[in-house]
């Protein structure tokens, strides 16, 4: 295996064959057999081997190859999740963080005392010792239909975290961040390839239609779309 | 301790549509200006130059224009039984900031609000009764009329270059234009936008249905144009990045590309950016106000700044907060109904309905802020009896194109998984195969809506935040199902492959989604002191050297987009000021 094709889902796989469970000490410690070998998080800037674990499974389930677009990783929406929580919109640079802090009601918003990133952290924690609980099974060991069953309850807000925190609160920025990731300009690290606005028809950033909205009014607009960095 | 400064003749808190008109006509006029502005500078060549705007993320998601709620928000609540807790991040509605305020990246959506709402309590009750209107509804008559207006409204939408088709001139109805507007004088300055294929199906079939549509009139020009002033614009693009966005064609009518330039040439004008009013001043007799304390936001350093004259042309939201933490006028008690100031906030409310037809090509991308049509039917149509449902305001509904980013634009049909295969198969498939119609309805002012301080949370400066109570209330329940039910039969008429229904909101209001940035109301016009906290030109009641711009002055809400009348109610104010005030400062109306 080259180190250019080194797929750290592969290695975590085997790693655990192995007896080497990609497992960290926010498991329970009967889930935990060794995480010594655990690979270091190849190119990320916030997600530990866990982190990395579950977010790389949960983009790919989420978001599976077809005939539209490749599977999740991919096309980068792991790598756009991660950027974005290592950069300032996952540090809370837009976030009223002043106590004093209570639930509220649904219509009163966000009110967690944690800014992204580490909603993300603890969530993806309190999801892995759910999983190993319901399935004695962290989540990206999951099959497919048991994962899809915990996303469907996160989803629905059936889950609840041991610690507290909310479920609802944790699985809705999961959701935003890889449709984000999917959809938003390649420069943030997801849509590699703008595949994901390949698949919808989306023109991307250069938009000129004063002639096309009158030319292709009702007809399919041949879309080959330009990102950022294609112009800029 | 506060470094204070020479006084200066005008001192505006903010520069965005109204500061910019301010700016403009009194420096032209020889008086010396002063704009306190707490965002930074922003111009076209720069800050909205291609590709770096076209960023859906930064500038749709993240809200890179707006103001950021670590600094300062507003708590929120739905009613004064419960505890108020802070709007952590931005959602149902997105205030602006820095140079153009919310005038840079508005969708450019223009209105005539007629006498309907500015005669509201009194024509209602001349026609239904005075038992018509509920008890907890405060809805009352703003002091100024149409025909006051006209003038005003023509010279600001000749300012912002608003595309549309007159339907009413000088009292003759006009093939193709809304025959329910008031009367107009002359044209827009342009003609209408070439529609979208959505608009025409919409239109048709309101047709059909005996209704009258019409091409939204909004800011976007459609074609190339010189204003009054001498302020070129680009012809819009159809680029589909226009809310949320600054145009780099200078085709969306804006303050940084009109009116504010112009103020800069004048040397009679200073612009202070990324300075933050903490307080507008007042004298000992509690009947002037002598200036404000400001803070550079750079390094903290804060300055009292003198002035003969003070104008408030914040955002809406803005402007009340400061008169409130000022302590000028008398704050709003919705229990003893006593005070003005926070009084009658109000909001907007809509519904819509999704249509998914195979075999249609609805290119979403090509769109712009007002590419829409709307009707009229159930609104300023007068006509329209609102006592077989039993509601005070009205809906305009309607159907366009304003963007397909694909962040936030992916129309499925109900029921489909939220991701995975059949989640991609379904996106894939209607992005392009759906539209939308939709309604935007008036919000009547209610004894319980309002803004107060809040007693615990705090902004970055120590001051108190304000607390905003607001829920829709019956009213606007009778309204969305009027009009969610005349949606669905517009749809249905239309056959499409399948539709989402318009369904009426029943529950409370949310901060979560966002919904619109028509805030109005906590410093409003009225006929004496008693009921308002500015008169008809916008002149503060307690303070006669304080005038007060913005939607905050609206007793109420229609369904209308807000900024025609706070254009409109600025260029009145300059006149005001210019001819009649500066000359002998003064109460203009005798309380």
């Amino acid at each position: 295996m080259s180190k250019e094709n080194f797929d750290r889902r592969d290695f975590l796989k085997s790693a655990v064959v192995g007896g080497a469970a990609a497992a960290t000490a926010s498991l329970p410690a009967s889930a935990i057999a060794q995480s010594s070998t655990a690979a270091p998080a190849a190119g990320y800037a916030f997600l530990n081997p866990e982190e990395a674990a579950f977010v790389e499974t949960l983009v790919d389930h989420m978001v599976p190859a077809d005939e539209h677009t490749p599977k999740g990783t991919a096309i980068g929406i792991n790598t756009f999740i991660d950027r974005a929580l290592a950069g300032g919109w996952g540090k809370g640079d837009r976030l009223y963080m002043q106590g004093p802090w209570a639930p509220g009601t649904p219509e009163q918003g966000y009110q967690v005392p944690l800014v992204p990133a580490d909603l993300y952290r603890q969530g993806i924690a309190a999801t892995n010792r759910h999983c190993v609980k319901t399935y004695g099974k962290a989540f990206d060991q999951l099959t497919a239909v048991q994962r899809e069953e915990e996303l469907k309850n996160l989803d629905g807000g059936k889950v609840v975290f041991d610690g507290g925190l909310s479920s609802r609160a944790f699985f809705s920025i999961v959701y935003q961040t890889v449709m984000e990731g999917m959809f938003a300009d390649p420069i943030y690290g997801g849509n590699k390839d703008k595949v994901s606005w390949k698949m919808l028809g989306f023109p991307g950033v250069i938009q000129v239609h004063r002639l096309n909205n009158v030319k292709f009014k009702n007809k399919k607009f041949p879309a080959e779309p330009l990102g950022i960095a294609d112009v800029g | 301790m506060a470094t204070k400064l020479k006084e200066v003749d005008v001192l505006l808190v903010g520069l965005g549509w109204t500061g910019g008109i301010l700016a403009k006509e009194l420096t032209a006029a020889g008086h010396q200006v002063v704009a306190l502005e707490r965002g930074g500078m922003r111009d076209t060549e720069n800050d909205f130059s291609v590709p770096r705007i076209r960023d859906d993320l930064r500038f749709a998601s993240r809200n890179d224009l707006m103001q950021n709620p670590a600094k300062d928000t507003l708590t929120i609540r739905n009613n004064p039984s419960q505890l108020a807790l802070p709007m952590r991040r931005l959602g149902s509605f997105l205030p602006g900031e820095g140079v153009g305020g919310a005038g840079v990246h508005w969708n450019g959506v223009t209105w005539r609000w007629t006498d309907n709402e500015l005669k509201v309590r009194s024509l209602y009750e001349e026609r239904y009764g005075k038992n018509y209107i509920p008890a907890d509804m405060t809805i009352q008559d703003w002091g100024v009329t149409y025909a006051e207006l006209e003038p005003y409204y023509d010279k600001f939408e000749y300012t912002a270059g608003v595309s549309g088709k007159a339907g009413n001139l000088r009292g003759v109805i006009q093939k193709g234009g809304n025959p329910f507007e008031a009367a107009r004088a002359r044209e827009y300055p342009l003609p209408a936008l070439e529609s979208s294929y959505a608009a025409e199906l919409f239109s048709t079939a309101a047709s059909n249905a005996g209704y009258n549509p019409f091409p939204c009139p909004t800011a976007n020009a459609s074609h190339a144009y010189t204003n009054p002033d001498g302020s070129k614009f680009g012809a819009c693009q159809y680029c589909g990045f226009c809310e949320r966005f600054g145009c780099e064609a200078n085709a969306k009518g804006s303050p940084h590309m009109t009116v504010i330039p112009i103020a800069m040439r004048n040397p009679n004008f200073e612009l202070r950016t990324h300075a933050w009013v903490t307080r507008v001043l007042k004298d000992s007799t509690g009947k002037r106000v002598t200036g404000v304390t400001y803070t550079n936001v750079l390094n903290g350093e804060e300055f009292e700044q003198p002035a003969g004259l003070v104008v408030l042309c914040a955002y809406a939201i803005n402007n009340v907060h400061l008169m409130l933490l000022s302590g000028i006028g008398k704050p709003y008690d919705p229990v003893a109904q006593t005070g003005v100031i926070g009084k009658n906030y109000c909001y907007q409310t809509g519904a819509g309905a999704t249509l998914f037809f195979e075999g249609k090509y609805f290119n979403p991308f090509m769109g712009t802020g007002g590419l829409n049509a709307r009707s009229d039917d159930f609104h300023s149509n007068w006509e329209f009896d609102r006592s077989k449902h039993g509601y005070v305001g009205g809906a305009t509904l309607g159907a366009g194109m304003t963007n397909g980013r694909p962040i936030a634009y992916r129309p499925v049909p109900a029921g489909t998984p939220r991701w995975g295969k059949a989640w991609k198969d379904a996106t894939a498939k209607w992005y392009n195969g759906a539209m939308n119609i939709g309604m935007s309805g008036s919000v009547m002012a209610n004894r319980y809506n309002y803004y107060d301080l809040d007693p615990t949370y705090r902004n970055a400066f120590g001051q108190p935040l304000m607390r905003m109570t607001f829920d829709y209330k019956e009213n606007e329940h009778k309204m969305g199902r009027h009009i969610a039910q005349v949606i669905n039969d517009i749809a249905k008429s239309m056959n499409p492959t399948s539709m989402n229904p318009a369904s009426a909101r029943s529950g409370s209001w949310s901060v979560v989604p966002y919904q619109s940035t028509h805030n109005t109301g906590g410093t409003i016009m009225g006929t004496n002191p008693g009921n308002s906290a500015v008169n008809k030109y916008l002149q503060s009641w307690d303070c006669h050297n304080l005038f007060i711009m913005g939607a905050n002055v609206f007793p109420h809400n229609s369904a209308y987009n807000p900024t025609g009348p706070v254009g409109a109610l600025a260029y009145r104010a300059a006149d005001t000021l210019k001819n009649v005030y500066l000359k002998q400062p003064g109460p203009l109306v005798s309380a």
